[in-house]
């Protein structure tokens, strides 16, 4: 909920404030177009939070339809060989559709439907949230368009298609690098001139108030159920949390259960393409710095004029200059750590990962997995790592394919 | 009274709206959007709105979007605008200048600091698209402070008792951007403008400029009549843009877009 003077003020979990802040990060920079769509989506989305029907019904979809819980994998061989810390897999690849955009697609789109919305628009990279919005139209019978940059769409054909047959129409952006910061553009554009009919299906925890708030409250999931889980398996919270972070959806999911939970290490990992120094990379918050764009203040990869730089990261889902504002303000405040893993090193992982635990992770859970390698061994054998392995990578083998210098 | 006040009140005794053209500044390059600048008062504009070049112009349709691009390629700069509006100012201490663009440059540039200096570079009016009232805050205060009208955008999704809110304490004019879309696309009819321009006068007694998809001279004056000014910004960017050659300036390039101007104006007057 967001009010500022609730009891639990003292508790990192009750942002955002009700101008949509995490500290000095978020808000609501958008036209005045969208403003009042804004207010309004923020009027159903508390609606919905009062009303226990909308909680019945999002829970018979996310059990029967998305297929949670997911399970709490122990990567059993993968520990033996990193030799340290215990690791754990959260398989947010198993869900329907392959990741874990599915739990907020889903959660959004019964708010639009309450909202009397006909038509959604989304933006998307790596197609992941493309495929999920896809899928929950065709669900509910809603026309769907996907915005994507013309450069992922070459990249990520297998969920084009899968979208195409899903009924959506996608659209490729050839603004700027083609890419998902392009596609954010895009489908705002067509949002405000479709205002009438048209739900803005986000699919990160960025953007304008409320969109980072209720994105980050259906992702949450992941984490509760991590909570229960590895309370079962160990008796105890996990010592540290590892996700990749491109927009920051399935990271804030896993997080935020646990932020007032201060045993446990937060770690954000983000694509540092080509290395952190080499300036073709996607970590904005440990090369960027705060400014606005895309309806929220956040760290963005900008010039020292205000221009957004393009993003670079192997992984379509990752090659975004910004992060959701959440994440700003918990990196700010020291309550999480966020590194930067390489294209390489995420590769590395990918097979590292194929090989030890027969599961082939997205490219964007790959960098989380890379960070994991790197603390595991120097971590004690009783200590406990949970990684988010947030997609599955089939999308990816041709990708991986063209980098390892194999042709398919 | 300042010069968005001054210009105004100097048409309404004339009885007619004004022209308010617009350019992307360093569009094609700096020397010519200057030299474009300095012609524009003497082609009929009344007022001129200057877009600042910005990487994700996300109002903004296709033809706005390659002039931003062709701008900051040019090395566009906020710093550079201010530039280029010192510069007008040698010449014409009268007509008022608005700029038009996004937060982040000026954010970026130091709110404090950007107001400041733009007034002093002579600049009258800001408008920032993705600033809503909700977040004016930023920008408010310094900007009364130098003296900087804050151009509020109304909009059709606008409801009555919003109207009120947002046009508390707005100042200059305000900028009614008459469709719901980016800019150069749609166009609102008269029987559009009819019905939202009451509703906006009910809200305040600055004068309403009406912008977006704003094309032809019919609809310049059709605007300005029902307004108190009309914007056009897509389609003297499309003429202009239709001259260059590899994106670079002819000879072409800058009567092209005066002739325009220079009918737009006819009808606004006639």
């Amino acid at each position: 909920m967001t009010n500022t003077s609730s009891p639990l003020s003292n508790s990192l979990r009750s942002g955002p404030d009700d101008r949509g802040r995490f500290g000095i990060f978020g808000g609501r920079f958008v036209a005045e177009t969208l403003m009042p769509l804004l207010l309004e989506l923020d009027e159903a989305y508390r609606a919905v939070q009062a009303d226990p029907e909308f909680r019945r019904e999002l829970d018979y979809y996310l059990k029967d339809y998305v297929g949670r819980p997911s399970p709490l994998w122990f990567a059993q061989h993968l520990t033996e060989e990193l030799g340290g810390a215990k690791v754990y897999f959260k398989r947010e690849e198993l869900n329907h559709t392959g990741s874990h955009k599915l739990n907020n697609v889903m959660g959004q789109i019964l708010v639009a439907r309450r909202m009397g919305k006909t038509r959604i628009v989304a933006e998307t990279g790596a197609g992941q949230h493309g495929v999920a919005t896809a899928t929950v139209c065709a669900l509910f019978g809603l026309k769907c368009t996907i915005y994507m940059g013309a450069t992922d769409v070459e990249r990520q054909k297998p969920n084009v298609f899968r979208m195409h047959l899903l009924g959506a129409e996608v659209k490729p952006v050839t603004a700027g690098a083609g890419t998902l910061k392009d596609a954010m553009n895009e489908a705002m554009r067509d949002w405000v001139a479709n205002v009438a009919d048209t739900y803005f299906l986000v699919g990160t925890v960025a953007g304008p108030h409320p969109y980072p708030e209720m994105v980050r409250d259906f992702q949450s999931v992941i984490g509760m159920e991590v909570k229960e889980q590895i309370t079962q398996a160990e008796g105890r919270l996990p010592d540290v949390i590892v996700a990749a972070i491109g927009g920051g959806s399935n990271a804030m999911g896993i997080f935020h259960p646990f932020l007032d939970d201060a045993s446990v290490r937060l770690i954000g990992v983000e694509a540092a393409g080509h290395g952190l120094d080499s300036g073709k990379t996607a970590a904005s918050i440990s090369r960027g710095r705060p400014g606005v764009l895309h309806g929220n203040r956040t760290y963005l990869l900008q010039d020292k004029h205000g221009q957004i730089e393009e993003a670079h990261s192997i992984s379509a889902g990752l090659d975004y200059p910004g992060i959701g504002p959440e994440h700003s303000w918990l990196n700010d405040i020291g309550r999480a750590e966020y590194v930067g893993v390489t294209d390489e090193e995420a590769l590395e992982a990918f097979q590292v990962c194929t090989r030890t635990e027969g599961i082939i992770p997205a490219l964007e859970c790959a960098h989380g997995l890379a960070h994991v390698m790197k603390i595991a061994p120097i971590m004690a054998n009783d200590q406990i790592i949970v990684l988010n392995v947030s997609g599955r990578g089939d999308k990816d083998i041709f990708t991986v394919a063209h980098h390892l210098g194999v042709k398919l | 009274m300042s010069r968005i006040q001054t210009r105004f009140a100097a048409l309404k005794k004339e009885g007619r709206g004004a022209l308010i053209p617009y350019l992307q500044a360093c569009d094609p390059d700096y020397d010519t959007s200057l030299e474009l600048l300095r012609a524009m008062p003497a082609a009929g504009a009344d007022l001129i709105e200057i877009g600042v070049p910005f990487s994700d112009p996300s109002a903004d349709g296709p033809t706005i979007q390659a002039a931003a691009l062709r701008g900051l390629k040019a090395g566009a700069t906020l710093g550079r605008v201010l530039e280029m509006v010192r510069a007008f100012r040698e010449s014409d201490s009268e007509t008022p200048i608005v700029l038009m663009g996004y937060l982040n440059p000026i954010d970026s540039y130091g709110p404090a600091e950007f107001c400041f200096d733009a007034a002093q570079a002579g600049v009258d009016g800001i408008i920032v698209v993705d600033m809503p009232t909700e977040e004016a805050d930023l920008l408010d205060a310094h900007a009364r402070e130098a003296g900087l009208d804050i151009i509020s955008l109304v909009a059709p999704t606008t409801s009555n008792s919003r109207l009120f809110h947002v046009l508390r304490d707005a100042s200059g004019f305000v900028y009614y951007v008459s469709i719901t879309g980016i800019t150069g696309t749609n166009s609102a009819s008269a029987e559009d403008l009819e019905q939202a321009l009451p509703r906006i006068r009910e809200a305040t007694d600055l004068p309403v400029a009406v912008g977006f998809g704003i094309s032809t001279p019919e609809q310049a004056r059709t605007a300005s009549r029902i307004g108190d000014a009309a914007v056009v910004a897509s389609a003297l960017i499309k003429t202009m843009a239709s001259t260059l050659e590899n994106d670079q300036a002819t000879d072409r390039t800058v009567p092209a877009v005066l002739k325009q101007l220079e009918g737009l104006a006819a009808a606004v007057r006639a």
